[in-house]
């Protein structure tokens, strides 16, 4: 009993649980859920989707957890920035024109201008939020809104389409290489993030600040730059994520790259156990929750539920979960189990 | 020649009525309003390059254009700086169906014709708006469905066992609506065709190949797959091709979609995708048509469809494509 305890005490159970719960509701709903094939040298299977799909959020999960834990606010800009990065690589590939099927310009060298662009857009965010101490989501909400009409300007409007085979390598797959790419990055993302923070006391700066900024500064550091970081880091983490999706779709679509991607990262890092007001976090638990998502998402395509109806499966899910892991609601039911066996023992008391 | 005298006639008809030649000018323009929904793929933007090149001031109009963004509160702005600006007309091409009645019944009040192009309004009171102008995504839809079974009797697989999957548009929008009835209508005529399942793609390349990934795990034949817009199909036939199986005329899964975009033309040229039902994004010239019978004080229908053709990889598509404006 008491190893149950210390195991459902545990910081990661609850997320985990949900995931493996999700999991197994997909196995039932789609026998071949874990069935993995290899199809033209590439796993194949709905697990393998799952896993791929899902980079987009794990990795603005990853910025996102920590702009949560240091600023106890969201960065709602993460899509519109993907949106910018798109267009600022593809019209930067394509060199202005609309499709091109070839470099015009240097593929990395537009990838990097991407990645500063998109880094730039967090340090924006970073400035508003640390040193003129705007509102989390008031502050992102300017590129939330503008990002997207950034982007349109880059592209003129139009799709900017780059149909060159190796550009497309970073949202299917190297020849060769059995795994997506998308995965490997996702991967390296997710290792690096958790080596920085583990491996020097970033992870423990940055929940300082969270749990309180002015105790902090009085401590010695400095919550300004913590938190400037911590969004320029998110601006990099949806940069990438940006180079992927446009990856997939050979495209920058300004419309439509990224597009609600940031709620799914604020609920992945909610379905992760976090708490939204800031300080301690698991990095590990918003990549569980990202998954968790993605794969609530396959699984519903799997069982050809009528798209009308998605979102509100969507919705019941999350209500669970997130119902699920508040400590509230367990506290509420422990006080009337608590009641109940009160109840019952001055019951027998009393005869 | 001719013209310069014409020019200098009323230049001089101008100087004796004592008007300033500008304002002159301006007031013989008709003034059309035109909110867009956004530039969201490259229909849209052959629609906005119908209305540019329609309402010029060489034509007679003066067109003030406003792109909303793909949201109905930026249209909303619109239409009501528009009507501020007092234009002589107002068209809307709405990005959802339902919420406009405040709105439209300003501009109602303030006596403007509010003329609707591609997607229709709910509304309880249909005189708020003078017409509508569009494609009628019913119909294709109906062709869609009678050029599949055409083209399977043709291929001698008129009997067969067909099995089918569609890629809805987004949920709600009026061409995911029409296309999916029209498709429907064809089906219910076929008792050998089988609709395996339909999700919707958001119009997206991206969620068009999530979906199709999906699709082809859950069916091994699948025959037919219908994509309501073409940028779903493109991801589709991407899918389709990293599950290791083939598309197009020489593939074993046909692939047809709506819009006939440019990239619509290049994949079928490439062998990938069988056919696009047009959807006509040509509004300018329709619109220019019913402003001049107003104009004129005519009474014009309420429901006016555009021109619609279909493309097929039997055709000769680098002819087509080298004449098509979009």
């Amino acid at each position: 009993m008491d190893k149950v305890k210390k195991l459902t005490s545990k910081r990661l159970f609850m997320p985990i649980f949900c995931l493996v719960i999700m999991l197994i509701a997909a196995v039932i709903a789609s026998p071949d859920f874990f069935k993995i094939g290899v199809q033209n040298g590439v796993l194949y299977g709905r697990i393998i989707d799952v896993i791929n799909r899902g980079s987009e959020v794990v990795i603005l999960a990853v910025g996102m957890t920590l702009v949560v834990a240091a600023s106890a606010g969201t960065d709602i800009s993460v899509g519109a920035v993907m949106a910018v990065v798109a267009a600022v690589t593809c019209s930067f590939i394509a060199g202005g024109q609309q499709s091109v099927n070839e470099y015009i310009n240097n593929p990395i060298l537009g990838a990097m201008l991407g990645i500063l662009v998109g880094i730039l857009c967090g340090c924006f965010n970073g400035l508003l939020v640390a040193k003129l101490k705007i509102q989390p989501m008031v502050a992102t909400l300017i590129l939330f809104t503008a990002g997207r009409g950034i982007a349109q300007l880059l592209t003129n409007g139009q799709i900017t389409y780059v149909r060159v085979e190796s550009f497309k390598k970073l949202g299917a797959s190297i020849p060769g290489v059995p795994i997506p790419t998308a995965i490997f990055v996702t991967a390296f993302v997710v290792l690096l993030t958790l080596l920085l923070l583990k491996k020097t006391a970033l992870g423990m700066y940055i929940e300082t600040v969270g749990i309180n900024s002015k105790a902090a500064r009085l401590v010695g550091l400095k919550s300004t730059k913590i938190i400037f970081m911590v969004y320029a880091f998110s601006g990099f983490c949806a940069s990438i994520a940006g180079l992927i999706n446009c990856s997939r779709i050979y495209s920058a679509d300004a419309n439509n790259i990224g597009l609600n991607l940031e709620l799914d990262a604020i609920l992945a890092v909610a379905l992760g156990g976090n708490s939204l007001a800031g300080g301690k976090f698991s990095l590990l638990g918003s990549v569980i929750g990202a998954y968790t998502i993605q794969t609530l998402t396959t699984t519903l395509y799997a069982v050809s539920v009528s798209s009308d109806q998605i979102p509100v499966y969507k919705a019941i899910v999350v209500v669970i979960i997130v119902s699920l892991q508040s400590p509230e609601l367990m506290r509420m039911i422990r006080r009337l189990r608590a009641k109940s066996s009160v109840q019952t023992t001055s019951g027998k008391g009393a005869a | 020649m001719n013209k310069k005298i014409v020019a200098m006639l009323a230049a001089s008809a101008m100087a004796v009525t004592m008007l300033p030649l500008n304002v002159f000018a301006e007031d013989d323009l008709i003034t059309v309003g035109y909110a867009q929904v956004g530039a969201e793929s490259d229909w849209r933007t052959a629609n906005t390059e119908s209305f540019k090149s329609t309402f010029t001031e060489e034509n007679g109009y003066k067109l003030i254009f406003d792109d909303a963004q793909q949201k109905q509160e930026n249209q909303i702005k619109a239409i009501r700086s528009f009507i501020q600006q007092e234009v002589d007309y107002i068209v809307v091409a709405p990005v959802v169906e339902t919420g406009w009645e405040t709105v439209l019944q300003e501009a109602a009040d303030a006596g403007i014709p509010v003329i609707l192009s591609d997607r229709m309004m709910d509304l309880a009171d249909d005189s708020l708006y003078t017409c509508w102008v569009g494609g009628n995504f019913v119909k294709e839809g109906e062709t869609c469905g009678q050029w599949i079974a055409d083209y399977l009797e043709s291929q001698g697989r008129g009997d067969e066992e067909i099995n089918l999957v569609t890629i809805q548009g987004t949920i709600g929008a009026s061409a995911q609506i029409g296309r999916t009835e029209g498709v429907a209508n064809i089906l219910a005529e076929h008792e050998n065709w089988n609709m395996l399942d339909m999700q919707s793609g958001e119009f997206t390349q991206a969620k068009g190949q999530e979906v199709m990934e999906s699709f082809l795990k859950s069916y091994d034949d699948i025959d037919v797959v219908i994509c309501e817009n073409d940028n779903e199909a493109f991801g589709a036939i991407d899918a389709i091709k990293a599950a290791g199986k083939t598309c197009g005329p020489e593939g074993d899964i046909i692939v047809v979609s709506f819009d006939s975009v440019k990239a619509a033309f290049d994949s079928m040229i490439a062998g990938d995708l069988n056919a696009t039902f047009e959807c006509n994004p040509l509004h300018g010239p329709r619109v220019a048509e019913i402003i001049q019978k107003l104009e004129a004080g005519e009474e014009v229908e309420k429901i006016q469809y555009v021109d619609e053709a279909y493309f097929d990889t039997s055709m000769d598509l680098e002819a087509i494509l080298a004449e098509r404006a979009y």
